[in-house]
C-alpha cells in the first residue's frame, strides 16, 4: 500500500464515523426548525462544551495559526489572546442573550435584532451582514479540508476534488440532522484534536530539537527578529496587536452561528460555567504554534504557510498517523462548517426571505426554504474556495472585521435602554461600508490599526450619537426586556 | 437586562489588561521562561490564570442570578 493510501484510507475512515456519528444523532427525531437550529433548548454542560469548541477551535486553529507562525512569526500570538479572551466577553453577553431567547422563543441572531429593534430592515440588515461573512468563513474551512486530502494523499487528489466531495457531504448530513448531529461530531473531533495538539505539539520539538527549550534556543539564535512583534511582517506590531485581539474578541460570538448556539443550552449557568473553563482549551493552540515554529528551521521556504503543520507531520510520523492527524484536521474543518451552512441558510430563510418576500409562510415553509439555502450556500463557498487564494488567517480577519460591526447593536440592545434603531442601523451601515473600503483599497492595517476595529470605534460612536437624538423606548417597555 | 456587577467587570479587565493592552510590556523573546520566549511564555501564563479571575466573576454574578429565576 502506497503511503497515499494508508493515509487517506484513515481519513476516510475517521470522516466516515464522524458522518455516521452525525446521521444517527438526527435520526431518531422530528426535525422541526426548533429541533433543528436550537435542538429543542437542551444542551447541558457537557454538550455545550463540545458544541463551542467545535465552532472555535476550527480548521484554522488547525492549519492557520502554525501556518502563520511560520509565515508571520510573533503576530500569531493574538490568537492565543483573542480566544482567550471571547470567553471572558461571553461570559457577559451569552447568558442575557439565553434568557431572552427562552423567553421570546428567539432561534437565531437575527430573531434577537427582530425582538429588539423591531425593524425588519434594520433585520434584513443585520441577516446580510451575518451571511455574507459567513461566506469566508466558511470558504476556509472548505479550504482547510482540501489542503489536508491533497497533503495528506502525496498530491495524489487535488484540492478541487477533495473539497467538492467534502461540500456534498457536509450539506448531505446538515440537512439530515441539523445542530444536534453537528454536537456530537465534536465529541470525535475534539477528541482526537487533542490527540493530534499533544502528540504533534510535543512529539515534533522533541524530534528534531530534543525539547521545546533547545527548539526555541535554536530558532532565536537563527531568527530572532521573527518572535518578536512585527515578525516577519512590515505592520503587524502593538498597535495591529491590540486592535485586532479586540475586534476578534469581541466578535467571536458575533457570528450567527455561535450567538445562535447559546439558545440550545439547558440554562444561563450552564453558559457561565462554560465561559470560566473554556480558556484552557487554547493550551492546545499554543502547541500548535510549535508545529509552525519548528517547520522554520526543518522545511523552510514553504510556498504556503498553511501547509507547515501537515508537511511537518508527514515529514515525521507514519503514514497511518498522518492519516489520523489529517481526519482529526478534516473533522475540524467539517464540524464548524456544517454550524456554519446551517445558521447561514437558516437566517437566509427565517429572517430575510420570510419577512420581506413571504410574510405568510409556516415555519414547515420556512424549513424547507432553509434545507434549499443550505445547498445553495455550500455551492458559493465552494466556488470562492475553488477561487479564492487568501491565506486561512486573512480570511478569517476579513470575516471578523465584517461580522464585529454586528456588536453595538447586540450589547447596547443588551444593557443601554437609549439605544435606538436609527443609531444601530447607521453604525452598521458605516461601519461595515468603512471596513469594506478599506480591505478593497488594501488599507487593512489601517494607521497601524486593524481597519475592523477602526469601523467599529466609528459604528459605536454613531450608535450612540444618533440614539442620544432620537427618543428611547418608554419604561413599561424596557421593562419587558 | 440588568448589567453585570462592577466586581465581575473588574475581574475581567484584569486578563484584557494582561493579555491584550499591556503587549509592549511584554513583548520580548528575554527573560526565556520554561524554555520558551517570555511573550509565549506569559500568554500561555494567562490562558491559565484568566478561568480564576472568571471563576470570580462567577461567584459574583452566580448569587444573584439564582436568587432571580429559581432553579425548577
Amino acid at each position: 500500500m502506497s503511503p497515499g493510501a494508508m493515509a487517506l484510507g484513515v481519513i476516510l475512515a475517521i470522516v466516515a464515523a464522524g458522518s455516521a456519528i452525525g446521521f444517527y444523532a438526527g435520526a431518531r427525531r422530528k426535525m422541526d426548525l426548533e429541533q433543528w437550529t436550537v435542538a429543542g433548548r437542551g444542551f447541558g454542560m457537557l454538550l455545550m462544551w463540545l458544541l463551542m469548541a467545535g465552532e472555535v477551535y476550527t480548521t484554522f486553529s488547525f492549519l492557520g495559526a502554525s501556518g502563520w507562525a511560520y509565515s508571520r512569526g510573533a503576530p500569531t500570538l493574538y490568537i492565543l489572546a483573542y480566544i482567550t479572551l471571547a470567553y471572558v466577553v461571553s461570559f457577559f453577553i451569552l447568558p442575557p442573550i439565553w434568557e431572552l431567547g427562552r423567553r421570546h422563543q428567539l432561534q437565531t441572531q437575527s430573531d434577537f435584532f427582530a425582538w429588539r429593534y423591531r425593524s425588519k430592515y434594520l433585520v434584513a440588515a443585520v441577516s446580510l451582514v451575518g451571511i455574507g461573512f459567513m461566506i469566508p468563513y466558511l470558504e476556509l474551512q472548505i479550504t482547510g479540508f482540501g489542503i489536508i486530502v491533497e497533503v495528506a494523499s502525496f498530491d495524489a487528489i487535488g484540492r478541487v476534488p477533495a473539497m467538492l466531495a467534502a461540500v456534498i457531504l457536509l450539506a448531505g448530513f446538515v440537512l439530515a440532522s441539523g445542530l444536534r448531529a453537528v454536537a456530537w461530531v465534536s465529541v470525535l473531533k475534539d477528541l482526537l484534536m487533542l490527540v493530534a495538539a499533544v502528540s504533534v505539539g510535543i512529539g515534533i520539538p522533541y524530534t528534531y530539537f530534543g525539547g521545546i527549550g533547545p527548539m526555541f534556543n535554536a530558532l532565536i539564535q537563527a531568527k530572532p527578529s521573527h518572535f518578536v512583534m512585527p515578525g516577519a511582517t512590515a505592520n503587524l506590531g502593538h498597535g495591529w496587536y491590540i486592535s485586532t485581539v479586540l475586534l476578534t474578541a469581541l466578535g467571536i460570538y458575533m457570528w450567527p452561528h455561535s450567538f445562535g448556539a447559546a439558545f440550545s443550552a439547558k440554562s444561563a449557568g450552564t453558559l457561565r460555567r462554560n465561559a470560566v473553563v473554556m480558556p484552557l482549551y487554547t493550551l492546545s493552540l499554543t502547541l500548535m504554534l510549535f508545529v509552525g515554529f519548528a517547520a522554520i528551521l526543518v522545511i523552510p521556504g514553504l510556498r504556503d504557510g498553511d501547509l507547515s503543520l501537515l508537511a511537518m507531520v508527514r515529514k515525521t510520523f507514519p503514514p497511518w498517523f498522518l492519516g489520523v492527524i489529517g481526519g482529526a484536521g478534516a473533522l475540524t474543518a467539517m464540524v464548524p462548517a456544517a454550524i456554519l451552512i446551517l445558521s447561514s441558510a437558516t437566517v437566509f430563510a427565517k429572517n430575510l426571505f420570510r419577512p420581506l418576500f413571504a410574510p405568510g409562510m409556516n415555519d414547515h415553509q420556512v424549513g424547507k426554504v432553509a434545507r434549499l439555502m443550505v445547498v445553495v450556500i455550500s455551492a458559493i463557498a465552494l466556488y470562492l474556495a475553488i477561487h479564492g487564494s487568501s491565506s486561512l488567517v486573512s480570511l478569517l480577519l476579513l470575516g471578523y472585521a465584517g461580522i464585529t460591526q454586528l456588536f453595538p447593536g447586540v450589547v447596547l440592545g443588551l444593557f443601554w435602554k437609549h439605544v435606538s434603531m436609527a443609531g444601530i442601523f447607521a453604525g452598521l451601515a458605516f461601519g461595515v461600508t468603512s471596513m469594506a473600503v478599506l480591505f478593497v483599497t488594501h488599507h487593512d492595517p489601517f494607521l497601524g490599526l486593524s481597519a475592523g476595529f477602526l469601523g467599529l470605534c466609528a459604528n459605536f460612536a454613531i450608535a450612540i450619537t444618533i440614539s442620544l437624538l432620537t427618543p428611547p423606548i418608554t419604561d413599561a417597555q424596557w421593562d419587558t426586556l | 437586562m440588568k448589567p453585570p456587577r462592577i466586581p465581575s467587570l473588574l475581574l475581567a479587565l484584569i486578563p484584557f489588561i494582561a493579555m491584550c493592552f499591556s503587549v509592549p510590556l511584554w513583548d520580548r523573546i528575554y527573560p526565556i521562561v520554561l524554555g520558551l520566549p517570555f511573550n509565549m511564555f506569559w500568554l500561555t501564563l494567562w490562558i491559565v490564570l484568566t478561568p480564576l479571575c472568571m471563576w470570580g466573576a462567577y461567584r459574583f454574578e452566580t448569587p444573584r442570578h439564582e436568587k432571580d429565576n429559581p432553579p425548577t
